[in-house]
């Protein structure tokens, strides 16, 4: 009983760890697409923002400096796209995979021509890094039975960057749909000429958002190279991208579903992560690939029949032009 | 006139290719992960140096930095002269074959493939189950709770080959040693996933697990990282990783890929250059196990010499460490 009580308390640990870098992509991805523009780039923006937060972490030895730089060099890749399509009235499908071929190529040609580690940034010290926060009373509540290693391992124990995904998740909740700019962000994507005839830029909407997203996409790339990880390594991202993309769709581009649509996602690779190679009664080896397709698998299963059908906003895709 | 140009331009020809072959013209091939990669290829890098520095000769460069010019590089060396060229890695596999079937004059040497067939090609393969089963031994010796992990790369039969020695290895200092075994993925992508290789390093020791060892390219780094802030032991692979995490880092399996770019030079400027596949196990000094200045504080007199009792073994073939690849099974 106690042994299956710290697996499930480190299953939970690991679940937040993982699913952090998604929260940040998929509340990113919601400002976007809730103003009308597709971001596909969430993936290319967030490996950049990693290369640009360990290089400028090693060059100035500051985690802070790095999170700032990644914030900059993300929100600058957000404006490549919005000049793409906003201003141009490009396809934003074409400039989103635009950005995640050349973050994917630009981050390592850099890397080489900086550090000579074939792409690799020199790893970071501890000092380099955010590191695990400990929480004040954690010897005195590490007494009390499960709610003491609950609040030590799963709330506890984590770096800034982990609260702060949370914390923009209500954010993104408040701002969406509780202020006048949720309102019109929400306007904006579903029908543009009305926002246009009320005397609000729709060019300047859509630009702020995809901005907020560049901003969060480039929390997203921090924690991966300077506080999960210790360094940036080639197309670290790994899909993460594609996957908070995916976790966004699940949500149904609404804050509070889409976080717990991510924390699924992260359940599911922390199980996969523990029962590879686990014998289990009845069943027998799982095999490693079932695990790994198994959050894809769900996502079809569950997009299929359970949530019922995902309504993406009424204007996303369309680029808006006043004759049109 | 015609006649005059045609014949300056044959004579010409011939002059270049008999100063061609009068003396040796080295080339590497880096692979994708460049020559500073802190591994594989900058262990190549060092073996080249190495001939270098004894010899006087220049050694040609490439490094590629994306697939389509591993044949690029390969072919415009054999253009530039080359006589010899080391190709890196099994992902150079192909470029490598064909531009060999190009040149038949120019002699190929390529590190990790045992499948090719061409005269003018030399193969390296390495006993890397050997190397992990001493790796495995020295794991299960520091181990305080008889559990052991291993994180591979890609699921590939290369990376079991890894998994099965290490097993062996620990199996055969300690017969109740639990090892546990995660591989990162199934693509190309998990050589280069951190965030997966902590992740599942992380699984590793909430289970128990208190030393690990990965063979997995880049993802390796990330189970170093966190076996450094988890204050658990990690070994290290390919070239020589102790410096990474000093006093975290219990040793690394290494793989003296140095050796095969130095010999195949050396080879080539001494005539004895053959076809043919080179195995490089620890009876030649082609896979061991790293001892130095990093790790000098964890590695016990008894961890040593039960080591050596056991490298021994292996090299005398008193132990036979299991190949996975010979029939893609594991006993142990």
């Amino acid at each position: 009983m106690l042994e299956m009580f710290q697996i499930c308390i480190s299953l939970l640990d690991s679940t937040i760890r993982i699913a952090t870098p998604l929260i940040f992509c998929a509340m990113a991805g919601i400002f976007s697409e809730r103003s009308g523009i597709i971001d596909i780039g969430l993936e290319g923006k967030m490996l950049l923002s990693a290369f640009v937060a360990a290089s400028a972490t090693f060059l100035t030895g500051s985690p802070w400096i790095g999170l700032f730089s990644a914030v900059v060099a993300s929100g600058f890749a957000s404006l490549i796209h919005g000049f793409a399509c906003i201003t141009n009235k490009g396809d934003q499908v074409i400039s989103g995979l635009a950005i995640n071929i050349l973050a994917s190529g630009l981050t390592i040609t850099v890397g080489i021509a900086l550090f000579s580690r074939g792409g690799q940034t020199p790893s970071l010290g501890s000092d380099q890094r955010f590191m695990p926060i400990d929480f004040p009373f954690q010897s005195l509540i590490n007494n009390v039975p499960f709610f003491g290693d609950l609040y030590s391992d799963v709330i506890s124990g984590h770096n800034v960057l982990v609260y702060l995904s949370l914390l923009a998740v209500f954010v993104t909740y408040y701002m969406v749909f509780k202020t006048r700019f949720g309102l019109r962000l929400r306007a904006v994507g579903e029908k543009p000429e009305a926002v246009d005839t009320a005397g609000i830029s729709v060019i300047r909407m859509r630009y702020q958002a995809v901005i907020i997203a560049g901003i969060l996409c480039g929390l997203a790339g921090a924690y991966l190279s300077i506080a999960h990880g210790a360094g940036f390594g080639r197309e670290m991202s790994a899909g993460k991208g594609y996957i908070a993309l995916a976790a966004m769709i699940f949500g149904k581009w609404n804050p509070i579903p889409t976080l717990f649509a991510c924390l699924l996602f992260g359940f599911l690779e922390a199980l996969g992560n523990r029962l590879q190679g686990v014998e289990l009664y009845i069943i027998g080896e799982v095999p490693v690939q079932f695990m790994q397709a198994l959050p894809y698998i769900l996502t079809v299963i569950l997009l299929a029949g359970f949530i019922g059908k995902a309504r993406a906003p009424g204007a996303i895709g369309v680029p808006y032009s006043k004759e049109g | 006139m015609q006649k005059l140009f045609k014949l300056i331009t044959v004579a010409l020809l011939t002059l270049s290719a008999s100063i061609v072959s009068a003396e040796i013209k080295p080339a590497v091939i880096f692979d994708m992960g460049g020559k500073f990669d802190k591994s594989f290829n900058e262990s190549v890098f060092n073996g080249a140096q190495r001939f270098t520095k004894e010899t006087g000769i220049k050694v040609m460069e490439f490094e590629v930095t994306n697939e389509a010019q591993r044949e690029q590089g390969m072919r415009k060396m054999a253009q530039r002269g080359a006589n010899v060229i080391v190709c890196v890695g099994f992902a150079q596999a192909d470029a490598c074959d064909k531009v060999a079937k190009e040149f038949p004059n120019t002699k190929f040497s390529i590190i990790d493939v045992g499948w090719l067939d061409n005269a003018n090609m030399r193969q390296y393969v390495f006993n890397e189950h050997e190397g992990s089963f001493l790796v495995g031994a020295l794991a299960a010796m520091a181990s305080k709770t008889g559990k052991v992990g291993f994180v591979g790369g890609m699921d590939i039969p290369l990376i079991r080959k890894f998994a099965c020695g290490y097993v062996q290895g620990a199996k055969a200092v300690n017969s109740k040693v639990e090892v546990y075994q995660n591989m990162t993925g199934t693509t190309p992508a998990a050589w280069n996933d951190p965030a997966k290789g902590s992740e599942l390093a992380k699984s590793q020791f909430d289970r128990g697990a208190d030393v690990v060892y990965a063979a997995a390219g880049g993802t390796g780094t990330g189970v170093y990282q966190a076996a450094a802030d988890a204050g658990k032991l990690a070994i290290g692979v390919d070239s020589n990783q102790n410096y990474l995490h000093p006093g975290t880092m219990l040793t690394s399996m290494l793989k003296r890929v140095d050796l095969a770019t130095y010999e195949t030079f050396m080879d080539v400027k001494s005539g004895n250059f053959t076809s043919g596949v080179k195995v490089l196990g620890l009876k030649e000094d082609g896979v061991g196990w790293a001892y130095d200045k990093h790790n000098k504080s964890l590695i016990t007199d008894v961890m040593k010499s039960t080591i050596n009792g056991l490298s021994d073994k292996v090299k005398s073939g008193a132990i036979k460490v299991h190949d996975y690849m010979s029939d893609n099974n594991c006993p142990a």
